[in-house]
């Protein structure tokens, strides 16, 4: 008893009356991350290097709050003019002067140049709070950036002034209730060069710009927020012409509801290996095989079976062009272009080494949101593998197989095997991640290389265990049974097809042979059956021998107890003596009850 | 000449009695000063790029100088205002 009550306690202790408000900044997948946004009516604080993307992040923060949230803010610039900006932010389709013009948004550059000052004597920077405090009235301002504060130190050398002003400045922010984002460069030792975040300590953001490998990833973390759950790994962002992309892991929607529904491979044949209705919906595939064996033939009747159905499909293409792919897939009997023109099938193609791997899963994502395609066709994973290690493409897999299931797309992943002793081996890493894999090999056998095709698994249905042979005709992809040959080697090509004709002979040769059986049956019949006659005969005959033999025997049997009755009568006198010697075995039982015999 | 102070704080008497002084025994008769409080007129702090307070802003003769605290290092005042070389 005494040691529940003391946990209750600390339970309803540590539950929030109120938690802390959020201010939504607009961007995709900071508010997932920071489960609502930055806290409203507090100064957060965006730390980075230069070109990392703080500017832009706060730019954002206000006009999507000038547009989305109906939140004024007022943007005060210590680095770029605010003609700059303006030109800056016009290039990402944002039309800044419009939104001053409503009052929206206010604009203040801070101009402080060494050059033109002369410090003489004590001073602060009420003139900073006079300028904020006015544009934050002018257009009853919710949100206020500062970007970049610090330059004030490059422009009045009192930092003993500068530190105690700006920590000043934070409180009055907070005390006027805005939400501010305050930035900041990356210190050596501490996250700011002035430690800022000693006075903004609310939340703190830290962006980054890394190279690695000579490809470029910018990327974003929560390092603090007070009072709130967040995600606290690094996240990749992306800056592109929508503005900036954000993909947390933690808000890939788990409950996605795993699907019974059914789409078809767009092989007939296929949809028959696996329980004859194809792919789960929403399910992942992985089809791996050697260069040239059919994986991209296979995907293209994935994509265009889905286009048929009235549904749409997006193919990542990281080897061929767009063209190339219609051009080759027409070959095969695929009008991939129709589809095309009809709006259901976008072909993005892209090089992989274009970008780093967080980047790419960034475009892949915007793209999934934006088309919102039904089906997707990654062609192929193979070559991220050289953007990272095993285990960062495993990530990136598992992420955007996440994201596709979150939305029900069904995603056909091709993988380029090298030829070598185990194909399974060299997709183990991605394998485990997919939800059927199907691999095509080649067999090399008669001069000839032929293809096959085999379900190496399949969750959550009856899927066959058998070989298939794989044939690329000009009227797309036909899947033949396959023939073991004596010694259990697989016959595909024209060793099938010799195989059917020796089979078709071997079925004649045994037609006749049952032919030739079936006769001499008929034969071997007959003669028993005559066989069966003569004995049948021979037994006749022996029965009425038998039966002959019988009658005499009766009649000489009634002869004799004729002769044995007239012997009675003529013994009538003697009768009764000779009963008693009948009746002898009998006697003994009599003996046993005690009885003298008679 | 301009001079921005923020309200009548003892800083703000003392950077106004220190420039008169400067003024009078340095500049007499040639100068115009106007003293401007940006509580009172909080637009002009954004148009004349105010930011520490009290400012005292030379426009004329070119260049343009900002000398800020209460001018109480008059060495430093007269070379702001380019009466004496720095």
């Amino acid at each position: 008893m005494s040691g529940k009550s003391p946990r209750k306690v600390s339970k309803t202790r540590r539950r929030r009356p109120a938690g802390v408000h959020k201010s939504r900044t607009g961007i995709r997948g900071l508010d997932a991350l920071t489960d609502g946004g930055l806290p409203r009516g507090r100064p957060t604080l965006i730390c980075g290097g230069p070109g990392c993307g703080k500017t832009l992040l706060a730019m954002e923060f206000l006009v999507n709050g000038a547009l989305e949230y109906d939140e004024p803010g007022v943007f005060m610039s210590f680095e770029e003019t605010t003609r700059e900006l303006e030109q800056n932010f016009a290039s990402l389709g944002y039309d800044l002067s419009a939104l001053v013009s409503r009052k929206a948004l206010a604009l203040d550059f801070v101009h402080v140049d060494r050059s033109e000052i002369e410090e003489t004597g004590e001073y602060d920077l009420e003139g900073l709070f006079v300028r904020l405090g006015h544009a934050i009235d002018a257009i009853g301002a919710k949100r206020v950036v500062l970007d970049t504060v610090e330059a004030l130190f490059a422009g009045l050398s009192n930092t003993a002034v500068l530190r105690s002003e700006l920590h000043r400045l934070f409180l009055w922010l907070k005390a006027r209730g805005v939400t501010a984002i305050v930035t900041a460069e990356r210190g050596e030792t501490s996250l700011t060069p002035f430690g800022l975040e000693e006075y903004v300590a609310d939340c703190v953001i830290v962006m980054d710009h890394r190279v690695e490998g000579q490809i470029a990833t910018r990327r974003l973390r929560v390092v603090k927020y007070r009072g709130a759950t967040h995600g606290t790994s690094e996240y990749p962002f992306l800056i592109d012409e929508g503005g900036m992309w954000l993909l947390p892991i933690s808000s890939a929607e788990r409950s996605a509801v795993a699907s019974t529904d059914r789409v078809s491979t767009g092989v007939r044949a296929l949809d028959a290996m696996l329980g004859g209705k194809g792919y789960y919906r929403g399910g992942s595939v992985l089809v791996s095989g050697t260069a040239g064996c059919g994986k991209t033939s296979l995907a293209a009747h994935f994509a265009n079976a889905a286009a048929l159905r009235g549904e749409r499909c997006l193919w990542l293409a990281f080897e061929e062009s767009s063209s190339q792919i219609i051009r080759n897939m027409r070959s095969i009997g695929i009008d991939l272009e129709r589809q095309v023109r009809r709006g259901l099938l976008r072909i993005h193609a892209d090089r992989p080494t274009m970008c780093g791997l967080e980047t790419h899963l960034a475009t892949i994502q915007r793209l999934v949101e934006r088309f919102a395609p039904h089906v997707v066709v990654i062609d192929p994973i193979t070559n991220f593998a050289a953007l990272g290690g095993d285990l960062e493409v495993k990530a990136m897999l598992t992420r955007l197989i996440d994201l596709f299931k979150s939305r029900q797309v069904t995603a056909l992943f091709t993988s380029l095997t090298s030829g070598g002793s185990s194909l399974e081996a060299t997709d183990i890493g991605v394998s485990s991640l997919m939800d059927s894999w199907l691999l095509l090999r080649d067999v090399e056998s008669g001069a000839e290389r032929n293809r096959v095709l085999h379900v190496l698994k399949s969750r959550g249905m009856p899927h066959s265990n058998q070989v298939r042979e794989f044939l690329l005709t000009d009227r797309g992809v036909r899947l033949q049974t396959v023939y073991a040959g004596p010694s259990g080697e697989l016959l595909t090509g024209s060793a099938r097809v010799e195989l059917e004709a020796r089979e078709v002979a071997e079925r004649l040769a045994r037609a006749q042979d049952t032919e030739s059986d079936s006769r001499s049956l008929e034969r071997k019949r007959r003669a028993l059956e005559a066989q069966i006659l003569a004995l049948r005969a021979r037994f006749a005959s022996t029965q009425r021998e038998a039966l002959k033999t019988i009658g005499q025997a009766v009649v000489r049997a009634g002869v004799l107890a004729s002769d044995r009755d007239t012997m009675t009568r003529l013994r009538q006198a003697k009768r009764e003596v000779t009963a008693p010697v009948a009746r002898r075995p009998h006697g003994r039982a009599t003996v046993r009850g005690g009885k003298p015999p008679r | 000449m301009r001079l921005y102070v923020a309200g009548l704080t003892p800083r703000s008497m003392r950077a106004i009695s220190n420039i008169k002084e400067i003024c009078e025994a340095r500049l007499k008769g040639r100068y115009s000063l106007r003293v401007i409080d940006i509580y009172q007129q909080p637009a002009l702090a954004k148009g004349e790029q105010i930011v520490a307070v009290p400012t005292l802003i030379k426009h004329l003769p070119p260049p343009l100088r900002r000398i800020i605290g209460d001018l109480s290092d008059r060495e430093r005042v007269l070379i702001g205002l380019d009466i004496r070389p720095a």
